[in-house]
């Protein structure tokens, strides 16, 4: 974030010199007073000057936009972008045609924006902030699916008696597997194998 | 191909300047190489080359909607 620090006769004088410096906007300014000009005696004697801290106000949500705008626009489609705060999660929704070539095997590409993403706005900024991108709802869908999956293994291996062991998946979709089979009895779930290829193993209990 | 890696590797380095990126295309596939300041590889190919990955992921997507295929190399 950049800011600057500017003495003038007059506060007013010192904000319009450092939005001139910073290249902005008052709209875009967090301004911080930190010394009220004083008239010295008969004006003459103990003159204090003005002096203002103003800093560019930097907004994550439009650089992640901008960024996944260009991106998209490179690839040659249009999208519109939605965003929600949820909890501490900025969520990032694409609505648009043939968007599908943005989701990738098993959510990749997405995964792989959505990580990017994260990284370019929080290199420009001081808080952190995390964001979540979908399309087309595909989150929220693929999340439906891991949980019937869970259900169903978890009943295989149950029945069968013998450990099950998952396909590799990526943090977030194994949490939602351990999380799913958490209160279920009968089965005990951890995860083995190392990133990128980690995965979740459902087994049985007493056995 | 080349301005997609272009356009991530400059937001991602804290030399943009520096970022260079060629593309050599063939019949069926697309070679883009893309060079960066030294004190900026790490941040283009991140920890297990987790970002490397993310931008070669990024880039076949945009590929494979044209029917290519691309290779990114990160060059020295």
């Amino acid at each position: 974030m950049k800011s600057v620090e500017i003495t003038a006769k007059t506060v007013e004088e010192a904000i319009e010199q450092a939005l001139v410096e910073l290249n902005i906007a008052k709209e875009q300014a967090d301004i911080e007073v930190i010394d009220e000009p004083q008239k010295g005696l008969f004006g003459l004697i103990g003159n204090k000057m003005a002096k203002v801290k103003v800093s560019e106000l930097v907004d994550p949500v439009k650089i992640a936009k901008e960024f996944l705008f260009s991106i998209c626009d490179n690839m040659g489609i249009k999208v519109e972008i939605e965003s929600t705060v949820v909890d501490n999660y900025t969520h990032l929704s694409f609505t648009g045609d043939g968007l599908g070539i943005l989701i990738g095997r098993r959510g990749e590409t997405l995964d792989a924006m959505q990580y990017l993403t994260n990284l370019t706005v929080n290199r420009k900024i001081e808080d952190r902030v995390k964001f979540i991108l979908d399309v087309e709802g595909y989150r929220k869908r693929r999340e439906e699916t891991l949980n019937k999956l869970a259900k169903r293994l978890s009943d295989k291996a149950k029945q069968s008696r013998t450990k099950v062991v998952l396909e590799p998946m990526n943090p977030h979709e194994r949490r939602i597997i351990h999380t799913a089979l958490q209160e279920e009895d009968g089965v005990n779930t951890y995860s083995e194998g190392d990133e990128p290829f980690r995965k979740v193993v459902i087994s049985p209990e007493n056995c | 191909m080349q301005e997609l890696v272009e356009l991530l590797a400059k937001a991602l380095v804290d030399n943009p300047d520096a970022v260079q990126v060629t593309e050599i295309e063939g019949e069926k596939s697309i070679i883009v190489e893309l060079r960066v300041a030294s004190e900026d590889m790490g941040k283009v190919i991140g920890k297990q080359g987790r970002i490397a990955r993310a931008i070669r992921t990024v880039t076949k997507a945009a590929a494979a909607k044209e029917g290519k295929r691309v290779a990114v190399e990160i060059l020295q």
